[in-house]
C-alpha cells in the first residue's frame, strides 16, 4: 500500500472534517473556555474568573426570568404547533383539489424568511393601526396591546411561531398518516372500533415516530428562537420576551460581556444536549417502529 | 351461519363501471371461491359484502337482512386481508382480543376465547410478541385467529395465501379446508389462482370483467364449462382452443354457429392407434416437461401450438406424433364464446375412389 492509498480516505473526508471542526467543534470548546473568563472582546487581557460567570448568571433574577420565558415559550409553541398540526393533518389527509390547496396554503409561511414574517406580524399586531385590533374592534371587543404589554407579548410571539411552524408540521404528519396502510383502518372498522378508539389505540401509536421527531425538532427550534424577538420586541417590554439566545446575543454583542454570554451559551448547550439525548433514548425504547 | 345474496349489484369508480348488475347467491355454510384474473371485480365484490366498499346500486342480503346501510362492524362478518392488516402496535393477544374488547366481552371470557383460538391455530407461545417479530405463516395465523375469535356468520378471505411461499401455502390451504369443516361457517374466498379455487372451494364463481361467467361446483366448472372463458381459465395447462376454420376432418352436424373447438390437454392421447375413434391431429413435439407423475408436451401442429398432458406414462421420445381426442371430449363454443351442447360428430372417412 502506497502512502497515497493510505492517505486517500482521509483526504476525501478532510474538507468536511475541517469545516465541521472549524465552525462547530472549535467554537464550542472556545465558548466553554471563554465562559471562565472576564473579557470584553477587544482588550488584550482576559481575566480568569473560574465559575464566577455561572454563579452570577444563576443569581441574576433577569436570567431566571429569561429561562422561565424560554421554557414557557417552548412549552406553548411545541404543544400548540403539534396539536393543531395533528388535527389539521387528520382533516387534510385526503385527496382532492381543495385539500391540496389548503395544504399548500398552510405550508407557505414555512418558506418565507423569518425577518419578513416578523415585520409582517409587527404590523398586524400594531395596537393602533394593526389589522388584528381592527378585526377585534369590529367584533366589539376591547383592543389588545399585543407586543406592547408584558402580559400578552410572549403569547403573541408564540402565535407567530405556531403560525410559521404549522405548515411544516402538518406536512410531516400527513406523510406519517399516509404511511399507515388503509387496511388497518378497515380491519379496525370490522372489529367495531369506534373512531376515537381507532385513533388512540392504532393511529397515534403508529404516528409516534413522527410525533417524537416533531416534538424534539420543535423544542430545539424554540429554545433557539432569536429573529422574531430581535425584530419584534428586543426582549421587552420589561424583559417579558427575553429568551436565552437573545440574552446571549445582548450580553455578547451589545454589552461585550463575552465571558458572561459564553456561560449562558454553555447552559443552552447543556439544555439542548439533554433534549437531544432524551430524543434518541425515546427513539430507541418507547417509540413503535414498523 | 349465513346465506349471502347479492341482488343487481353494480359498482362504479367515478366514471368507470367495474361491476354491472351482478346477481349471486352464496349458500349457507359453503366455501365459495371467487376466482378470476386481476381487475375482474372479485375483490370489489368481496369488499362490498364486508361493507368496506359501498355498492353503487343493488342490495346485499346476509341471511334475511338487507345490510346495505349496516356498517362493516355490525354485519357479523370477519375478514382476513391479503397483507394481514395486523395492528403493529399491539401484541398477538392484543390483535386477537381487540374486536372482543370493542364488543365489551368481559375479561374472563376474553381470556378463555383467546386461549382456545390460539391453541387451534398454534399461536400459544407467541401471544405476547408483536406481529413484526413473527414469520409470514404466523402472521397469517394471527389474522385467522383475529377473524375466528369473533365467531362471525361469514368469513371473508381476500387472497390470504398470496404472500406465503409455495410450501406454506399448500399447508395453509389444507388447514383452511379443515377449519371450514370444523366451523361450518360460510367462507367467501377470493383468489386469482385457479388451483387454489379448485382445491378449496365447494362452490366456484368464475368472474371476468365484472361479470359472473359461471357459478358451480368445481367438477362442473371443470367438466362442463359454460363458456370459452371458464374453459380456458380453469385447468393447467389451459384447454386447447382451435378456430373452427382450422379444424378439419370432423364431420360436425349442425355446424352452423360453431366458432371454436376445444379439448383438455389431459384428454388427448398420444399415438393411440387407429382403433380409438376421435379427432386426430398430427404434430411435432417442441417441449417436454416431465414432472414425474405427469408429462406435459407442447406440440406444434399445422394450425398452431397445443398441449397434451399424460399421467404415469413413459415419456414419448418421438419427435412426430399423432394425437387423438375422443369425440366425446371435444367442447364446442359459439362465435361469441358461449358453450354449444349436444353437437354430434364423427370422423370424415375418405370416400374410396371409384365407388364400391
Amino acid at each position: 500500500m502506497t502512502v497515497w492509498e493510505k492517505l486517500r480516505p482521509y483526504g476525501m473526508v478532510a474538507p468536511a472534517i475541517i469545516i465541521f471542526s472549524l465552525f462547530f467543534i472549535y467554537p464550542i470548546f472556545y465558548m466553554i473556555y471563554l465562559s471562565m473568563f472576564d473579557w470584553n472582546f477587544v482588550s488584550p487581557v482576559k481575566t480568569y474568573v473560574g465559575f464566577q460567570n455561572f454563579k452570577d448568571l444563576l443569581m441574576e433574577p433577569d436570567f431566571r426570568q429569561v429561562l422561565s420565558n424560554t421554557t414557557i415559550y417552548m412549552v406553548l409553541t411545541v404543544t400548540l404547533t403539534t396539536v393543531i398540526a395533528l388535527l389539521l393533518a387528520l382533516w387534510l389527509n385526503r385527496k382532492s383539489y381543495f385539500y391540496g390547496f389548503v395544504q399548500g396554503a398552510i405550508f407557505t409561511p414555512h418558506i418565507i424568511s423569518l425577518v419578513s414574517i416578523s415585520l409582517l406580524w409587527s404590523w398586524l399586531m400594531d395596537p393602533e393601526y394593526g389589522l388584528l385590533n381592527w378585526v377585534i374592534g369590529l367584533a366589539g371587543f376591547d383592543k389588545l396591546q399585543w407586543l406592547s404589554h408584558p402580559s400578552t407579548s410572549l403569547i403573541s410571539l408564540v402565535m407567530v411561531a405556531v403560525w410559521k411552524g404549522l405548515g411544516y408540521n402538518t406536512l410531516v404528519f400527513i406523510a406519517g398518516l399516509q404511511s399507515i396502510p388503509t387496511d388497518i383502518y378497515e380491519a379496525a372498522s370490522l372489529d367495531r372500533s369506534k373512531p376515537w378508539r381507532t385513533f388512540t389505540k392504532l393511529i397515534l401509536p403508529m404516528l409516534s415516530p413522527t410525533l417524537f421527531f416533531l416534538v424534539i425538532i420543535n423544542m430545539i427550534g424554540s429554545f433557539q428562537v432569536f429573529e422574531t424577538i430581535a425584530i419584534m420586541t428586543q426582549g421587552g417590554p420589561v424583559n417579558s420576551t427575553n429568551t436565552l439566545v437573545y440574552y446571549i446575543y445582548e450580553y455578547g454583542f451589545r454589552f461585550f460581556k463575552i465571558g458572561y454570554a459564553s456561560a449562558a451559551g454553555v447552559i443552552l448547550l447543556i439544555i439542548v444536549g439533554i433534549l437531544t439525548m432524551i430524543y434518541f433514548k425515546m427513539l430507541s425504547n418507547r417509540v413503535h417502529y414498523r | 351461519m349465513a346465506k349471502i345474496e347479492l341482488k343487481h349489484i353494480s359498482k362504479k369508480f367515478k366514471d368507470e363501471t367495474i361491476i354491472e348488475d351482478l346477481n349471486l347467491t352464496i349458500k349457507d355454510g359453503s366455501f365459495t371461491v371467487l376466482v378470476g384474473p386481476s381487475g375482474c371485480g372479485k375483490s370489489t365484490t368481496l369488499r362490498m359484502v364486508a361493507g368496506l366498499e359501498k355498492q353503487s346500486g343493488g342490495e346485499i342480503w346476509i341471511d334475511d337482512k338487507c345490510v346495505n346501510d349496516t356498517p362493516p362492524g355490525l354485519r357479523d362478518v370477519a375478514m382476513v386481508f391479503q397483507n394481514y392488516a395486523l395492528y403493529p402496535t399491539m401484541t398477538v393477544r392484543g390483535n386477537i382480543e381487540f374486536g372482543l374488547k370493542n364488543r365489551g366481552v368481559p375479561r374472563e371470557e376474553r381470556e378463555k376465547l383467546v386461549k382456545d383460538i390460539s391453541e387451534i391455530v398454534g399461536l400459544t407461545p407467541h401471544l405476547d410478541k408483536k406481529p413484526q417479530s413473527l414469520s409470514g405463516g404466523q402472521r397469517q395465523r394471527v389474522a385467522l385467529a383475529r377473524a375466528m375469535v369473533k365467531k362471525p356468520k361469514v368469513f371473508i378471505l381476500d387472497e390470504p395465501l398470496s404472500n406465503l411461499d409455495a410450501k406454506l401455502r399448500n399447508q395453509m390451504r389444507t388447514e383452511l379446508i379443515q377449519l371450514h369443516k370444523r366451523l361450518g361457517t360460510t367462507f367467501v374466498y377470493v383468489t386469482h389462482d385457479q388451483v387454489e379455487a379448485m382445491s378449496m372451494g365447494d362452490e366456484i364463481v368464475v368472474m371476468n370483467k365484472g361479470v359472473i361467467q359461471q357459478a358451480d361446483s368445481p367438477m362442473k366448472i371443470y367438466h362442463d364449462p359454460a363458456n370459452l372463458f371458464t374453459a380456458e381459465f380453469i385447468g393447467t395447462p389451459a384447454m386447447n382452443i382451435m378456430n373452427r376454420k382450422d379444424v378439419q376432418g370432423l364431420d360436425i352436424q349442425s355446424a352452423a354457429g360453431i366458432g371454436y373447438v376445444g379439448f383438455r390437454p389431459e384428454q388427448a392421447m398420444i399415438n393411440a392407434g387407429a382403433d380409438i375413434e376421435g379427432y386426430v391431429l398430427e404434430g411435432e413435439i417442441l417441449i417436454r416437461e416431465s414432472l414425474g407423475a405427469e408429462n406435459i408436451y407442447q406440440i406444434q401442429s399445422r394450425t398452431g401450438i397445443f398441449y397434451v398432458k399424460t399421467f404415469l406414462a413413459p415419456l414419448v421420445t418421438a419427435d412426430r406424433v399423432t394425437v387423438t381426442v375422443p369425440h366425446d371430449d371435444l367442447y364446442y363454443f359459439g362465435l361469441s364464446g358461449e358453450r354449444l351442447r349436444g353437437i354430434e360428430v364423427s370422423t370424415k372417412r375418405p370416400v374410396p375412389a371409384g365407388g364400391i
